[in-house]
């Protein structure tokens, strides 16, 4: 029989908006690996010695680096959100006959994740 | 069928993911946003106490480790994310540069923090 | 005067045309049909030549499976009214190929199904007699899979994984789910069996959980989640095998 094979257009993810969101979802990745490799070059510049390290902080200040952050932010915080909202899915958990809530399960999560900023801003910034 | 190597792969990103997810935004906002804008009082990030810091072993591992398991993270993701875009035919390649840079990554920051 | 809207249909008549066309029926607007009404209107009263898949009408067979403006949705549980005044679009399931206007050929699901292997595996020696009677499960036992076991092999989730269609050999939503719904039956023990399959690259490992698979089922089975629990519960397997290889019992 002629069976008729539809095409997949590479740019399938155009077509409907949850497509959009998940395309959005995995070029956070992008950025995570873009923050890594400033934190790569922050720690290099350390073994730079005094000069080069206060070069490099005093460029933070720059309107690009500051633009630079918040849109990596934006992006890094819908891969926190994203990533957060999915583990019930992974993280399955019965008390007896019942599940536990969904909410319950991200909810440690976002939990968590206030407890850890404010552990990694105390330690970072020593205040 | 063959024995899939996926897990390592899936270990690694899902442990960026987490890290990610739980580190980076409060980092961000530290370098990108507070320090900049003179917002921490006085230069909390000057040379002599984060060359300290990062000294010591501990503190090392830790942030070899923020640095190295995101960089799988972004690896297993943006592969998967070429071959959704069509790149199919090309995956193994994709797989072997994506994977690579993570891998070249995570070796150039153990020689950073060897030689601090 | 009678309201009407226009469905703009899918056609493919493979004596006739290589490349599908589409066709636009205007249609009575009725508060309580269904898209799958309208289309059995224009099969009884304005085009007979139009063929489609459908049988109860009620949500349960899950064989009136279609692309409604684009969304993967049963036809008997799409209302109009949730459309009108708008045209709607409606195309075969996405994903597989179209055998004659919106029936396509569900072969390769129904391989992966087989391979899957859903049903109770006892191992060698350990099935009970019958007159030992059934084996127990407490209400507990059942919760864990008992979502799995609700799907109506309707393939709406297929048509919802971008994966699938970009990659045909990945076994795709509902099969996995239902593998999971055995391999966590509490009777079942046939876990090593299916994990060839589903451990493989072209099992759990091609999925990137875009997650509508679990959004458009109407069963609320979330294959989404089956594959990601597969995903930790196989990668442990693999850490095991390589920490511990004296471990593995053949």
């Amino acid at each position: 029989m002629n069976t008729y094979h539809r095409p997949v257009p590479n740019t399938w993810w155009l077509k409907r908006k949850p497509y959009i969101l998940f395309m959005i979802r995995e070029l956070t990745s992008v950025f995570v690996a873009g923050y890594c490799i400033f934190l790569l070059v922050l720690v290099y510049k350390l073994t730079q010695g005094a000069d080069a390290y206060g070069n490099f902080m005093a460029a933070l200040k720059s309107p690009s680096s500051v633009a630079l952050h918040l849109i990596t932010l934006a992006f890094v915080l819908y891969h926190t959100i994203t990533w957060f909202n999915l583990t019930p899915k992974i993280l399955v958990l019965y008390r007896g006959e019942e599940r536990v809530p969904q909410g319950l399960v991200a909810g440690t999560f976002y939990a968590g994740w206030v407890v850890v900023s404010v552990i990694v801003a105390w330690l970072v910034l020593g205040v | 069928m063959a024995k899939s190597n996926e897990p390592i792969w899936w270990s690694l990103f899902s442990a960026g993911g987490m890290v990610a997810a739980m580190m980076f935004p409060i980092l961000i906002i530290i370098t990108g946003i507070l320090v900049p804008f003179g917002l921490v009082g006085d230069d909390p990030l000057n040379f002599e106490r984060i060359r300290d810091a990062v000294s010591q072993p501990l503190v090392k591992l830790i942030l070899f480790t923020i640095i190295s398991l995101p960089l799988f993270h972004w690896a297993h993701r943006f592969r998967f994310t070429l071959v959704d875009v069509g790149l199919k035919s090309v995956s193994t390649l994709i797989s072997i540069l994506c994977y690579g840079g993570a891998i070249v990554g995570t070796i150039v920051s153990a020689v950073v923090f060897w030689t601090i | 005067m009678v309201e009407t809207m226009k469905l703009e249909i899918f056609r493919y008549r493979p004596e006739k045309e290589s490349v599908p066309t589409f066709q636009t029926y205007k249609v009575p607007f009725r508060e309580d049909w269904v898209v799958l009404d309208a289309i059995n209107h224009i099969k009884d009263e304005i085009d007979g030549t139009l063929s489609y898949r459908w049988s109860c009408q009620m949500g349960v067979c899950g064989s009136c499976g279609m692309m409604i403006n684009n969304v993967p949705k049963l036809s008997c549980a799409a209302f109009l009214k949730d459309y009108y005044p708008d045209k709607i679009r409606i195309e075969p399931l996405t994903g597989f190929p179209v055998e004659r206007d919106l029936i396509f050929e569900m072969d390769d699901f129904m391989t992966k199904l087989t391979e899957i292997q859903p049903y109770i595996i006892r191992k060698e020696g350990e099935e009970k007699p019958l007159d030992e009677g059934e084996y127990l499960q407490s209400p507990a036992e059942l919760a864990h899979f008992k979502q799995y076991s609700m799907c109506i092999n309707c393939m709406l989730c297929y048509a919802a994984c971008p994966v699938y269609a970009i990659d045909s050999t990945f076994i795709g939503p509902a099969a996995i789910a239902l593998g999971q719904r055995y391999n966590m039956d509490s009777r079942d023990q046939g876990r090593d069996s299916r994990q060839e399959l589903i451990a493989s690259h072209e099992g759990i490992w091609e999925c990137t959980f875009v997650g509508e698979c679990s959004a458009v089922c109407p069963k609320d089975v979330d294959p989404a989640a089956a594959i990601q629990r597969a995903k930790v519960s196989s990668t442990v397997d693999w850490f095991k095998d390589v920490l511990i290889p004296w471990g593995k019992k053949k």
